[in-house]
């Protein structure tokens, strides 16, 4: 069995007294799509954040491709990396955020050519050409040269995509990308992401869309109250969920 | 009729007014007064950007460090502070460079050092630069955290995230603060008339105090600087348009467009006859 590409192993996290995220275990092997689902607040974003440390986590540890995130290890303690070495590795993890989060100030094929030269130093002209492949990927060659506001919801969210992507990542985390989004753009996004999963693309996916989780998803974890409840194949979870909580949870959503 | 009165009461003296507005020494007035400004607004915001940035950074030493700078300048009155730097200068007269309380190298007349223009130009900054450091933090809180955080997530370089990222969008806020500040300033300067300084208001009152002719001298200053504000005025409008760039669905009209758009949509109107409500939007 090959290196997962994304381990994580007994993560704990609090917020003062809040226990959000209480020892969780998640492996994601290389082209395989995960999908998160849970109740609101049971730690979804929480566990995304930490995947590529954008929050810090307590306890246990969270590598990508068998490289850990955030710390170094010596001996079997783990150090926190300086914020620059932090900055290389989260180069390998692409986020997508439920807003969007574009430079409003940058055009489109500025928010996609930034961070593969600034935080990669590829060259500009690598840069734009790959920029110009990834919005052709997601439908939006001729809108290059337009700012973020001028675009449509669902347009900034595939943009917000093919940013992510332009760093060529191992793995994309994607929390709730349609969420923010008015019902009839969340189509256009689910295509986008679904192509992405059939051509190999490693990710992981928190969202309440049980559609997709269906048609593209190699695992569906159940996760409530920071904790994975159960996971397995999309057939198995989500139509015959073995817990309690994975049935009271899907009666609500479907 | 009040207008009348303004242009024909002789006590206004719009004669002497019209003869001492391009007068050389007034002329070399505002230019002073310029530079005073330029002076101290650059630095001012130089200084106030890395003030500002010190607060932000996540060193607690140097936060408080700018804390405790900003605190003490804007507690003293500026004019305070431009008679303190300039007594300083005037009461070490000698700066000797050397081993302290040894033998001194060389020593340099400390009113070379800190002239009273020096001292005046300091003093305008130092003061600018905490109103500054306030200003361009403010700008920066402005920005929405999730900007940060994306750029975070990208692995943009720190300083990348700070000069690329997040500036230009704090500079929708700084630009507007920072314009009422430089016009502040320019209206500012006149307080160092206390330093016998060349500047606009200092020279009026020279001239009037020779000639006895105060309202059209003061006419003759006010008409300067009102001029000044007005070419910052337009400056203003057109940086905060390059600083709004994307950030508007569409760009707002200069006043030139807006002019011209509001004359075509007149003739439009009389052409067609019945009025047509097209104002200055689509
Ligand atoms: N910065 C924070 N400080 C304190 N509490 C926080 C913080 N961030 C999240 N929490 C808490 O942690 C818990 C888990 O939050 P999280 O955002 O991970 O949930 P979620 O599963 O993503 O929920 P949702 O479906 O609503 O997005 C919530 O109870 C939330 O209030
Ligand atoms: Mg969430």
């Amino acid at each position: 069995m090959s290196t997962p590409m994304v381990d994580v192993r007994g993560v704990h996290k609090s917020y003062g007294p809040l226990e959000v995220l209480r020892g969780v275990d998640l492996t994601v092997r290389p082209g395989e799509v995960t999908v998160i689902i849970g109740p609101s607040g049971s730690g979804k974003s929480t566990l995304l954040r930490s995947i590529n440390h954008l929050e810090k986590i307590d306890c246990g540890y969270v590598a990508i491709d068998g490289e850990l995130v955030g710390y170094r290890r010596s001996g079997d303690r783990l150090y926190e990396l300086r914020e620059r070495d932090i900055l290389r590795r989260r180069t390998q993890i692409g986020f997508v955020f439920q807003n969007f989060h574009l430079f409003p100030h940058l055009t489109v094929r500025e928010n996609v050519t930034e961070a593969p030269i600034s935080a990669q130093g590829r060259p500009r002209d690598e840069a734009e050409a790959l920029a110009a492949e990834l919005l052709e990927q997601v439908g939006l060659s001729d809108k290059a040269g337009a700012y973020p506001r001028q675009l449509s919801g669902g347009q900034q969210q595939r943009v917000a995509i093919a940013r992510a992507l332009a760093l060529r990542p191992k793995v994309v985390l994607f929390d709730e990308p349609t969420s923010a989004l008015d019902p009839e753009l969340v189509g256009e996004v689910l295509e986008v992401m679904k192509a992405l999963a059939r051509s190999g693309t490693t990710m992981i996916v928190v969202t309440h869309e049980i559609g997709l989780a269906r048609e593209v998803a190699d695992t569906v974890v159940f996760m409530d109250a920071g904790q994975v409840i159960e996971h397995g194949p999309p057939r198995q979870v989500l139509d015959q969920p073995r817990h309690d909580r994975t049935r009271a949870f899907l009666s609500k959503v479907l | 009729m009040a207008v009348n009165a303004l242009v024909t009461n002789p006590a206004w003296d719009w004669p002497v007014v019209g003869a001492y507005l391009f007068h050389p020494s007034v002329l070399h007035a505002v230019l002073f007064t310029v530079e005073l400004t330029a002076l101290g607004i650059v630095l001012g915001f130089l200084l106030g950007t890395v003030l500002a940035l010190m607060r932000l950074s996540r060193v607690p030493l140097l936060a408080s460090a700018a804390w405790g700078y900003v605190w003490l300048f804007r507690s003293v009155p500026l004019i305070l502070q431009l008679l303190f730097w300039y007594n300083l200068a005037a009461l070490y007269k000698q700066i000797s460079f050397g081993v302290p309380f040894g033998p001194a190298f060389f020593s340099v007349d400390s009113m070379d050092l800190i002239g009273p223009v020096t001292a005046a130009a300091l003093g305008l900054a130092l003061h600018q630069a905490a109103y500054a450091a306030e200003i361009v933090r403010g700008g920066f809180l402005s920005v929405d955290p999730g900007q940060l955080e994306a750029a975070a997530a990208l692995g943009i370089p720190r300083a990348r995230q700070i000069f690329r990222i997040q500036l230009p969008q704090a500079m929708r806020s700084i630009v507007p603060a920072a314009g009422n500040e430089i016009i502040g300033l320019v209206k500012g300067t006149s307080v160092v008339y206390i330093m016998a300084l060349p500047e606009l208001f200092y020279q009026v009152q020279v001239i009037y105090n020779r000639n006895g002719r105060v309202i059209a001298m003061l006419l003759v200053a006010a008409i300067w600087y009102l001029v000044l504000t007005t070419v910052l005025s337009v400056v203003q409008h057109h940086v905060e348009r390059r600083f709004g760039r994307g950030l508007a669905r569409t760009l707002p009209p200069t006043p030139l467009e807006r002019a011209r758009r509001i004359l075509t949509v007149r003739r439009a109107a009389r052409r067609q006859g019945p009025a047509w409500d097209g104002g200055g939007r689509r």
